[in-house]
């Protein structure tokens, strides 16, 4: 929608409000990360403390290293088969058991977590039994609980731009004498790799995020940060967390704004040298 | 390039290629196969052990199978789905977190849609300023946030903190721990989830509609009313799908800022397999919410095939 | 309805398809067309949007394959064909020029896919920027360039392979009209020079007719007509072409003589019969429309001698376009018959105005018959 009048005073008090709300629960946790007292109702003083706790506390870090690592692992996986999966939605015709593919693409991403978590379990539980494999609950099964899950928000965003991308230009190829393999690797890809780029910060989000397949999946020794925090926080508020949350915060906006500001750079440049022909 | 070792290596290609599933077939295979191993049949064995015993054993639940000499026997126990039917528990937490899941898609589009149209209505440059303001706590940590939000709503948290300081109350109130604790927090983190499909259906809305029906004579509430909201009508049906689903089963939200009395039936299940350590009651619960979200889901699935199917014919 | 096409000089066609059907769903786009085309042809395939031309088209790519029916090029059968392996270059609408590529990686694109050597692909790439007058810009990239110089660079990417067929989809399609005239005639030069056989789609009939050696009218998934465009225009074959090409005034009617030499029709809406001064198939008493082309109605203010060929009215409407005028008259019948008169016919008299009573007349061989 065009409007080039500024916005109404409607609009921007529901976006204020609504911009107020999203943050003050964030702003707050960042100010207390820094209260050199425990409680959160004395403010004492400003203080890094927290922070100092944070990184010696070796449970958090071990916990992180491991998220991390299965983020990583995890987002390379549901980017390869979303990327696949994109494809064949937005490309290939139809085929029997298409509607089945995309309702299986579609649903992990609604289903509640406690669902896919249990049933994904029970399969590793009788796989165990009958195969011997795997026989632990661990980084295996916690990875392919979540490229399940990351692999359906990565189709959504590999598909939509498949399906905006001018086919003529995968033809035009075709004409040329280009093979369909070919064609992917030299024209398809390269055009989709923005969309590549956020399938993943997509999926590794996510996966990093993860508490309740993971706690479902997860075994002796493989304890994910989202695992700890929860363990810790059902026990009451802790300011270390206040620490990692605000770190949390501060990395992600970072990536964020980084992120939006190298895209706009781009389309400005594009637009001068366009205009300019 | 005219190596005999790299002719060699092309013709062993060549010929493995011959021998590989064609090209198409694995791109299509692969993912699916996975999806039907680690997605479609784990529900196949869901639904067998919710047919099963609580047992003493590892895994803690009875085979469906067994043999007796020549008879071979399948026991389906239906005491799972039958406890689930008689208990008031299991009813009163599936009604309870239909009725959440329903509130919170309420408020989340009453509060979302402004959002969504002013966002949708800023210009060009805002807009994209805006969206990024609006998505980034949905980028940081979930947990966190929730966890945030148990800080302030503490008795000793900071609302409290200040309502007590400004003299407005003498008592610390009870925000903590309360169905409207469960409430708030549910939709603080639903609500991103409800204003990205309004928005992407609002900014397609041709602006030029409104000019023309403010040219014919009508005032802009009306305009809106008759206008807007109708043809933002597949947005508003996505975002409440998008909410309503998923926050059927939330637990983490219950487990964290909710009472022990109200339940939801995702923290049923969860006591259920963690503390009970009654798979097959948990099965049978899953089952059930199953039955409740199929429906939705394939209802949900079915409007975003037929708008991408419109939107790929443009 | 299928038509045997006249066929130019050469014996042999050096494309022909042969009874294509296309069939999508329940919809047919293609309905057995049969065409031949001669080796260095510029054929152009006109017809409104959904005629099935397109789909035609992307048949003899490559992009589409046909229901039923055969695709012979150069002897081989391309039917079944995927477009990579056909000796055919296709030019897109919107040019599909890679946006990634440069212009020189575009062009250089088809050869690359053919494993030639550097040295004969960059030989090559460098001849078609000079053919395209593209030299100056090798490095740019598509979104630098302006739309008339994107469609030079696809030019020169579909023909770079030196293909046995060129596919033009709506080539002018994207450019300005003041460009397009220009380009028109540029573009025949470059494939003339070239020396490749050429199929062109377009529902422009200006271009098709200005670029084209001949020029089949499509609809409803049928050919309708194929001829040179002097023959199209001048001697459409039913009243959907005499209709679709430039402008025309059709009365109906029905054979009242019928002669080797030359018949009369009848029509209901003209005073006198209208005398076409060579002979028909038909038979007596067959109804016909005839379609006489405004530039061939002629007015004045004195009544034409002869007993056919002409009419009386009055002036209801003028169109004035500068160079030449069209006069909507009125006839006594209530038919509107146009006539388009140069501004050159009024220097010894005044031109007519509105409401003014004129005679409208045509020559004996102006009119043409239709039986369809």
């Amino acid at each position: 929608m065009q409007n080039t009048s500024s916005m109404s005073w409607f609009g921007r008090l529901s976006l204020g409000s609504g911009l107020a709300f999203l943050y003050l629960p964030i702003v707050v946790l960042v100010v207390y990360s820094f209260n050199a007292s425990k409680l959160v109702s004395v403010w004492s003083g400003f203080s890094l403390g927290w922070y100092v706790t944070l990184f010696e506390d070796e449970a958090v870090m071990a916990a992180f290293g491991l998220s991390l690592k299965v983020a990583l692992l995890a987002s390379a996986m549901s980017v390869v088969l979303g990327t696949m999966a994109g494809l064949v939605l937005a490309r290939f015709g139809p085929f029997r058991g298409k509607s089945l593919f995309a309702g299986m693409l579609t649903a992990p991403m609604v289903m509640p977590e406690v669902i896919t978590g249990l049933s994904m379990l029970l399969l590793f539980v009788s796989m165990q039994q009958w195969f011997g494999f795997p026989e632990e609950r661990g980084v295996l099964t916690i990875w392919i609980g979540h490229v399940t899950l990351c692999m359906a928000y990565v189709t959504v965003v590999i598909r939509s731009r498949l399906v905006e991308m001018d086919r003529s230009l995968e033809e035009a190829a075709m004409d040329l004498g280009a093979r369909p393999l070919k064609i992917f690797f030299v024209i398809t890809l390269p055009l989709i790799l923005p969309a590549i780029a956020s399938g993943f910060l997509l999926a590794f989000t996510l996966s990093l995020d993860d508490l309740v397949m993971t706690a479902f999946l997860s075994g002796p020794g493989s304890t994910t940060l989202p695992q700890l925090i929860f363990s810790r926080v059902r026990l009451g508020l802790n300011p270390e967390i206040n620490a990692l949350g605000t770190l949390t915060v501060l990395v992600v906006a970072v990536l964020v704004i980084a992120a939006n500001r190298i895209m706009l750079h781009q389309e400005k440049r594009r637009a001068a040298l366009a205009a300019a022909a | 390039m005219n190596t005999p070792l790299l002719h060699a290596w092309a013709a062993r290609w060549q010929a493995l290629r011959h021998r590989l599933p064609a090209g198409r077939t694995l791109v299509i295979g692969l993912p699916y196969g996975w999806l039907w191993l680690f997605f479609l049949l784990p529900f196949l064995f869901v639904l067998q052990i919710s047919f099963s015993e609580v047992e003493i054993a590892s895994p803690p639940y009875r085979a469906l199978l067994s043999q007796s000499e020549d008879v071979l026997n399948i026991a389906l126990n239906l005491g799972n789905y039958r406890f689930i039917f008689d208990d008031p528990l299991y009813l009163d937490a599936y009604l309870g977190s239909v009725k959440v899941a329903l509130v919170t898609t309420l408020f989340c589009l009453l509060l979302g849609y402004p959002m969504a149209y002013a966002i949708a209505r800023a210009a060009p440059t805002q807009r994209n300023t805006l969206l990024m303001l609006v998505m980034l706590p949905f980028w940081t940590s979930f947990l966190v946030r929730v966890y945030a939000w148990m800080g302030l709503l503490d008795n000793e948290g900071l609302i409290n903190t200040l309502l007590l300081a400004l003299g407005v109350i003498d008592q610390p109130l009870h925000l903590l721990h309360t169905a409207f604790s469960v409430q708030l927090v549910m939709v603080y983190t639903y609500l991103p989830f409800m204003i990205l499909p309004l928005y992407s259906n609002l900014v397609k809305l041709d602006g030029r509609l409104l000019e023309a029906a403010a040219d014919l004579g009508c005032r802009p509430w009306r305009a809106f009313v008759t206008v807007t909201l109708p043809l933002s009508k597949n947005g508003i049906v996505a975002g409440a799908m998008l909410v309503f689903i998923p926050a059927v089963g939330e637990f983490v939200i219950p487990e964290l800022v909710g009472t022990p009395e109200s339940l939801m039936i995702g923290k049923v299940l969860w006591m259920e397999f963690f503390d009970n350590n009654n798979w097959p009651m948990a099965a049978a619960v899953t089952c059930v919410m199953l039955a409740l979200l199929i429906v939705p889901i394939i209802y949900l699935h079915r409007r975003e095939e037929k708008a991408l199917a419109r939107a790929a014919r443009h | 309805m299928t038509m045997a096409p006249p066929l130019a000089d050469s014996a042999k066609p050096y494309l022909q398809i042969v009874d294509v059907v296309k069939q999508f769903g329940e919809h047919t786009a293609v309905n057995g067309v049969n065409l031949s085309i001669a080796k260095n042809e510029i054929f152009a395939l006109l017809g409104s949007s959904g005629c099935g031309k397109s789909t035609l088209l992307r048949m003899l790519a490559g992009m589409e394959t046909p229901t039923s029916g055969r695709i012979i090029l150069d002897g081989q059968d391309v039917t079944r064909l995927p477009p990579y392996e056909r000796p055919i270059n296709m030019m897109f609408q919107s040019y599909a020029l890679f946006p990634h590529m440069t212009v020189e990686q575009n062009i250089a694109f088809g050869l690359q896919q053919d494993h030639l050597v550097k040295s004969e692909v960059q030989e090559r790439v460098a001849r078609m920027l000079e053919l395209v007058q593209m030299s100056k810009y090798a490095r740019r990239k598509p979104f630098q360039l302006s739309g008339g110089q994107q469609q030079r660079v696809a030019l020169a990417r579909s023909l770079a392979k030196r293909p046995k067929l060129l596919l033009l989809d709506e080539p002018l399609g994207a450019l300005d009209k003041k460009l397009r005239q220009q380009t028109q005639l540029e573009l025949v030069n470059m494939i003339e020079q070239v020396g490749v056989t050429c199929i062109m789609v377009t529902h422009d009939q200006e271009e098709a007719m200005t670029m084209a050696s001949r020029v089949g009218i499509m609809s409803e998934g049928q050919l309708l007509q194929v001829a040179s465009p002097n023959d199209i225009y001048e001697r459409p074959n039913c009243r959907f072409t005499a209709e679709f090409i430039g402008e025309t005034n059709l009365f109906s009617g029905q054979v009242i003589v019928d002669e080797a030499d030359h018949v009369e029709v009848g029509a209901s809406e003209l005073r006198l019969p209208v005398y076409v001064g060579h002979g028909i198939t038909g038979t007596l008493g067959m109804p016909v429309w005839v379609s006489i082309r405004p530039e061939r109605v002629g007015l004045s203010r004195s009544e034409p001698a002869g007993s056919c060929n002409h009419d009386h009215g009055t002036v209801q409407d003028i169109a004035y376009l500068g160079g030449f005028s069209i006069y909507h008259i009125q006839l006594a019948s209530g038919k509107v018959i146009k006539a388009s008169v140069p501004a050159t016919r009024w220097r010894e008299e005044t031109a007519p105005t509105w409401g003014e009573a004129v005679y409208v007349s045509w020559a004996d061989n102006d009119a043409v018959v239709l039986t369809l």
